[in-house]
């Protein structure tokens, strides 16, 4: 493929016997923001040091361009890091941690001076350049690090969590300031982070990791929307799951029982009939009725799911409910104030209706997972 | 442990003693002495009560310029000797396994336990003509006749390098124990092969601890009497034999003690200009 620039193929990677990472297969596109998402410990990092060359390779393969990966060392690679931990230089200044790389490339002068004012005016840095790492605050300490390898204009960027140590508000002025470079730049850029939001709001496409293996790729909207399998939908984002049992398959749909109703879904997946299935729901796509409200939604009432109100938790601009269903299962749903239903009053213990609109559910194959 | 507040009893119960110890053991002995290069040689005392500059003005015989040179040359010949055996040592401590990074600290700070000069006569054992390495060097047909070991200017050195080497590796160590291995990583990632790793990475950021251990070593290097004494004959001077010489064999003490200022003046200048050294980069690095 022409507009693939990493392709990853069978990639392995064991410690002293324990495979952390197995058959990740990937390709990785040029100039694409792409965001590994996953739980601590699934092997993100160990994947970007792969790339990097700081890790050998147990099994399979990388070729960046065509050209195999694999014998070329970490210092000529043409592919840099941003570091969790930065790893700035305590010794060197500003200008000459930026300097670094350029300087080994043999990189003087005037041009020198130059490439890395440029750097540092990228990441909007210019004037501090004559501090040390030790005298910057952590924002600032993380841009250095970008400049730093930015400076030595890589065919791929691989960031290793690196706003994670920044306070919430200075991390979201740094995803928008980060996701701007690297539209403007065009350079691939490989960001790994186990936070969902960030990884859906920064990411041409997110890879969703488990245990040492990539359960999906896809856009941000449909790894989100269309999750591939239950770990998937339950790692990005919040999951209602409600057990179902299989009725009967049909070419455009169908048929389950669900909460002791029949229920038709709508999108043709294939099930064997007898079988269990889970329907994911997400708590905004819920919509709660009291019961006269009910009454005025003919076109629900054949579906709506009888509830019970558990908890009801204010948000400000939304408001948070959890209610049990007749089966025991408990779901969340988030309800927002708008011109609909301005007060959204419940009480705990009132008795409601959970609908949703047709076709929004997602079936995923039952997995016994609590 | 937290410090104990201002004030307490047990706070300036410790402050008085470790002033009282320096006092005593440090302040008043190096007043003494630097009294005494001050006066006369007495006849039947040591010292008569009469000042004189006479002592210093002997030292500027080319003889004892000579012996401080010897000295300098001595010091800085086993100084360079330790950096580089203990360099690639304490790195190796550094990056061993941390199970067996206890064991190989322990094999460097052994030789402390016995007396350093108990351990320079094993030198002597070892190095005489009819000593161990000779006899093991015939013994493999190596030579035929036995090799001046002993008594030589390389015994010497070898001597003040075996005795001090471990004051090189500890400070190395702890440098290299708090190199943060990311940092290499990083370097390597942005394109420094092995050279460019030690000189731009590894080598400014173990700087601190090089010269902490050349200090420990120098300094103590030109006053360590009895090595040059055992494995040098007697042949070789140093600064310390000098002193020594003055006060136990020529009874000369204001002379003896005279030299014993210029060698502490020596080495307070010495860590003055290093101290002046690191203030003026350090403020060099604030004013920027
Ligand atoms: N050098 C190593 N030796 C042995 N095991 C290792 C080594 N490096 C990583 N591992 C193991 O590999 C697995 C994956 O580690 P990795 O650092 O890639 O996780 P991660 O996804 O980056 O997690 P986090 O989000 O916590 O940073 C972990 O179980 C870890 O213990
Ligand atoms: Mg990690």
């Amino acid at each position: 493929m022409s507009d693939s620039i990493l392709q990853i193929r069978g990639l392995g990677k064991a410690f002293g016997g324990d495979w952390v990472l197995e058959g990740i297969d990937l390709d990785i596109r040029r100039g694409e923001f792409l965001t590994l998402l996953g739980p601590s410990g699934c092997g993100k990092t160990t994947l970007l040091r792969l790339i990097a060359g700081l890790e050998t390779v147990s099994a399979g393969s990388l070729h960046l361009q065509g050209r195999d990966l694999t014998p070329i060392p970490a210092e000529r690679r043409p592919v840099n890091t941003v570091f969790q931990s930065y790893a700035l230089f305590p010794h060197l200044t500003v200008f000459e941690n930026v300097a670094f790389g350029p300087r080994l490339q043999g990189v003087k002068g005037a041009e020198l001076r130059r490439r890395v004012a440029d750097a540092l005016e990228t990441v909007k840095l210019g004037e501090l350049a004559a501090r040390r790492p030790g005298q910057l605050s952590g924002g600032q300490q993380q841009r250095v690090a970008i400049a730093r390898a930015l400076v030595n204009q890589p065919l791929m960027l691989l960031l290793d969590e690196p706003l994670s140590a920044l306070d919430y508000k200075l991390r979201k002025q740094m995803q928008l300031e980060l996701k701007q470079l690297q539209r403007r730049l065009g350079i691939t850029f490989v960001f790994v982070t186990h936070d969902q939001e960030e990884a859906l709001s920064m990411s041409d496409r997110v890879a969703v990791m488990n245990a040492g293996r990539i359960e999906q790729l896809d856009t941000p909207r449909r790894v989100y929307e269309d999750p591939a399998s239950l770990f998937v939908a339950r790692f990005v984002g919040e999951a209602n799951l409600l057990p179902a049992r299989v009725l009967e398959q049909r070419p455009d749909g169908l048929s389950l029982e669900l909460e002791g109703k029949p229920f038709e879904a709508a999108r043709p997946q294939r099930f064997e009939p007898g079988g269990r299935v889970h329907l994911l729901l997400r708590p905004e796509d819920l919509d709660v009725w009291s019961p006269e409200e009910l009454r005025r939604q003919p076109e629900y009432q054949a579906r709506a799911l009888a509830a019970t109100v558990e908890e009801v938790i204010y948000k400000g601009a939304e408001v948070d409910l959890l209610v049990r269903l007749e089966s025991g299962v408990q779901v969340a749903a988030t309800a927002f104030f708008d011109e609909e239903d301005p007060t959204l009053e419940y009480q705990r213990g009132e008795r409601v209706f959970v609908t949703w609109p047709a076709g929004w559910e997602v079936l995923l194959p039952f997995e016994d997972a609590s | 442990m937290r410090p104990a507040p201002r004030g307490s009893l047990f706070r300036n119960a410790t402050l008085a003693v470790i002033w009282l110890w320096l006092l005593v053991f440090v302040l008043a002995p190096t007043a003494m002495v630097a009294v005494a290069s001050l006066l006369e040689r007495g006849t039947d005392q040591f010292v008569t009560a009469a000042f004189s500059l006479e002592s210093f003005a002997r030292l500027f015989d080319p003889l004892y310029f000579q012996v401080f040179w010897n000295s300098i040359y001595l010091a800085g010949v086993t100084t360079g000797l330790c950096l580089l055996a203990g360099y690639p040592f304490a790195w190796l401590i550094a990056r061993a396994p941390g199970r067996i990074r206890p064991l190989l600290l322990l094999l460097v700070i052994v030789p402390f336990w016995t007396s350093s000069l108990i351990r320079t006569y094993a030198m002597v054992i070892i190095l005489k003509a009819n000593g161990l390495l000779n006899g093991l060097l015939l013994w493999f047909g190596a030579i035929d006749q036995p090799l001046m070991l002993l008594y030589t200017e390389a015994a010497v050195i070898a001597g003040l390098v075996y005795s001090l080497l471990p004051f090189m590796i500890l400070p190395l160590y702890a440098a290299m124990e708090r190199l943060d291995l990311r940092l290499l990583e990083a370097a390597r990632d942005l394109g420094a092969g092995r050279t460019a790793l030690f000189l731009r990475v590894v080598f400014p950021l173990t700087l601190p601890g090089m010269i902490a251990g050349c200090m420990l070593v120098f300094l103590p290097a030109l006053g360590l009497f009895y090595i040059p004494d055992l494995l040098g004959g007697a042949k070789i001077l140093l600064l310390g034999n000098l002193i020594k010489d003055q006060f136990l064999a020529a009874r000369d003490w204001p002379f003896g003690s005279a030299v014993s200022v210029v060698l502490l003046l020596f080495m307070a200048l010495f860590l003055l200009a290093l101290v002046y050294v690191r203030r003026r980069r350090a403020d060099a690095e604030a004013a920027l």
